[in-house]
C-alpha cells in the first residue's frame, strides 16, 4: 500500500505488521499523553514531588536523554569537523537519535513548568545569572540545529525528493552541514555543562557541590565529557536494537568499531578525571562541609557505597577496559556488554547528581528523605520512549537512515 | 531578550548570554537562508538538479 513511499532497494515489513507495530507504540504513548494531560490541567500536585523534592524523576530523565542524545553533537563533530568519514554511514541514525532525545526532553520539561503557556517567559524575561537559563538557550537552539539536520534525511524520502526544490534544499543542507555540527558542537558543550554545573554549584547541598575553575564547577565539563563518551554508545545500542528487530544488518561493523574505539577511549579519559573528582570531593571539599565519605551513603534504606561502585567501577572503568582493546570491540558479547554499561553509567550519574543530591541530610536534625515517583510521572517518563520508537520506526521505514543497508542485505 | 525589555541591561552578563543566543541563532538563520534561497534560484534557473549528496 505504501510501496512508493519506501526506499528503493531495500525490503520492509507488509503495512499491517506495521500497523499493529505502531499501534502497540501509540497506546503507550497515549498513556503518557494522558498523564501529561493530567498534569496540565490538575496541575503538579499529580506529581509526588514536594519541597524536598523541586527536582524529580522528569528532571533525571530530562538529563539523561540529553546526556545520551550527546551522540549526535559527537559524531557529527568527529563527523565534519575531525573528518571521519566512515562515521557517514552511521551519522543520520545518531541524529535520528539526538533528535528523539531532545525533543523529549523538551516534551519533559514542558510538562515539568507546569505552566506550559509561560514557558517563553526564560527567554523573554531571561535571568543572566543562572545555568538553566543557558541550558534552555542551548537546548532550544540545538533542537533547531538537529532538526536542520534531520530534515534533508525526510527530503530524502523517494516521493519528496522528486519535487526540484526540496531535492536541491536537502542538497544545499548537505553542502553546509559543517557549519550547522560546528554550531551543535559549540551549543551543545555548553548546555552538557551547564547541566552539569548546577548541582556542581549548589554549595548549599554538599553532595553536589564541586570547586572549578572561574564561574565552572568541575561537573561542568566533567558532564559534556560523559555525554560525549556515553552518547555515541547510546547510538550504538540502538543501532544493535534496530538491527535485533529488523533482523537485519544495517552498519558495517568496522563503523561500530570505530565509534565504540573512540567512546572506550573518552569513557576512560572521563573515568579518571571523575575518579580524581571523587577523591578530591570525599576527602577536601566534602570534609569542609563537615562530611564525611560515608554520611551520603549510610543511614537510609537504598543509596550505599554500591551506587558510587556501580557509576565508577561497574559502569565506568570497565565498559573504558572493554571498548579500549581491539579484542573487546571485536567480540560481540564484550562490545554489548559494555555498551549497555556505559549507558546505564550515564544515567547512574544523572541519577546521583539530581535525585541522591536532593535525598542527603545536610542540618544535623534532617533526616534521608525517600522519592517515589507516581504513575503519572512514570507514564510521563515512558511517553517519549513511545515517540521514539514510533519516530524511528517511521524513519527507518521511509527514508534512507542506513546507506550501507542495501549492500549488507543484498539477497533483498 | 532584547534590548527594549524593561529588565534589560547592558553589563557583561547580558552581553555574554545574549549574544552567544544571537550569535549561534544568526549562524543557523544565515545558514537556513542561503539555503532556502539557494534552491530557489536553482529550482527558477533549473540548474543543479543532477546534484547528489550520497
Amino acid at each position: 500500500m505504501d510501496s512508493a513511499l519506501i526506499p528503493r532497494g531495500v525490503k520492509r515489513c507488509p503495512t499491517w505488521q506495521f500497523a499493529l507495530w505502531i499501534g502497540a507504540a501509540g497506546a503507550v504513548l497515549l498513556w503518557g499523553v494522558f498523564a501529561m494531560l493530567l498534569c496540565w490541567f490538575k496541575g503538579l500536585n499529580q506529581t509526588n514531588m514536594n519541597d524536598s523534592y523541586g527536582f524529580a524523576l522528569w528532571i533525571w530523565a530530562d538529563l539523561a536523554v540529553i546526556a545520551l542524545g550527546g551522540g549526535a553533537f559527537f559524531t557529527g563533530f568527529l563527523r565534519y569537523i575531525v573528518g571521519k568519514d566512515e562515521l557517514k554511514n552511521i551519522i543520520n541514525y545518531a541524529v535520528l537519535i539526538g533528535f528523539i532525545c531532545y525533543s523529549s526532553a523538551l516534551l519533559i520539561l514542558a510538562i515539568d513548568i507546569g505552566q506550559p503557556l509561560r514557558g517563553w517567559f526564560i527567554f523573554w524575561h531571561a535571568n543572566v545569572h543562572s545555568m538553566l537559563t543557558e541550558v534552555a538557550f542551548c537546548l532550544t537552539c540545538y533542537f533547531g540545529v538537529l532538526t536542520i539536520e534531520y530534515v534533508p534525511l525526510i527530503l530524502e524520502n523517494r516521493q519528496i525528493d522528486k519535487v526540484p526544490f526540496f531535492h536541491r534544499l536537502g542538497h544545499n543542507m548537505h553542502e553546509i552541514m559543517a557549519v550547522f555540527a560546528a554550531t551543535g558542537a559549540f551549543l551543545s558543550f555548553f548546555h552538557q555543562g551547564s547541566l552539569g554545573g548546577v548541582s556542581g554549584v549548589l554549595f548549599g547541598r554538599p553532595f553536589g557541590y564541586r570547586e572549578g575553575i572561574f564561574i565552572w564547577p568541575w561537573t561542568f565539563f566533567l558532564y559534556t565529557w560523559s555525554a560525549a563518551a556515553c552518547g555515541p554508545c547510546f547510538t550504538i545500542m540502538i543501532t544493535k536494537i534496530t538491527e535485533k528487530v529488523t533482523g537485519k544488518r544495517l552498519v558495517k561493523q568496522n563503523v561500530i568499531e570505530l565509534l565504540a574505539k573512540i567512546s572506550g577511549w573518552m569513557i576512560g579519559t572521563y573515568i579518571i578525571a571523575k575518579i580524581i573528582d571523587t577523591w578530591y570531593w570525599a576527602k577536601v571539599t566534602a570534609p569542609a562541609a563537615g562530611f564525611n565519605l560515608m554520611d551520603f551513603y549510610s543511614n537510609n534504606p537504598f543509596y550505599g557505597i554500591w551506587i558510587l561502585v556501580l557509576e565508577i567501577v561497574i559502569c565506568g572503568v570497565v565498559p573504558a577496559i572493554i571498548l579500549t582493546s581491539e579484542k573487546g570491540r571485536k567480540n560481540p558479547a564484550a562490545l554489548m556488554t559494555a555498551i549497555i554499561l556505559a549507558v546505564l553509567g550515564a544515567c547512574v550519574n544523572r541519577w546521583v547528581m539530581v535525585l541522591q543530591v536532593m535525598a542527603v541530610p545536610v542540618l544535623t536534625f534532617e533526616n534521608w528523605v525517600m522519592y517515589y515517583p507516581s504513575w503519572q510521572e512514570v507514564a510521563t517518563t515512558i511517553l517519549p520512549v513511545a515517540y521514539g520508537v514510533i519516530l524511528i520506526s517511521l524513519s527507518y521505514r521511509y527514508l534512507p537512515i542506513f546507506p550501507q543497508e542495501q549492500e549488507l542485505n543484498p539477497e533483498v | 531578550m532584547f534590548p527594549f525589555c524593561f529588565e534589560w541591561m547592558w553589563d557583561m552578563s547580558h552581553m555574554v548570554f545574549m549574544g552567544g543566543l544571537w550569535y549561534a541563532l544568526t549562524i543557523i538563520g544565515l545558514g537556513m537562508t542561503f539555503c532556502i534561497g539557494k534552491a530557489f534560484y536553482d529550482t527558477f534557473f533549473d540548474k543543479g538538479k543532477d546534484d547528489n549528496h550520497h
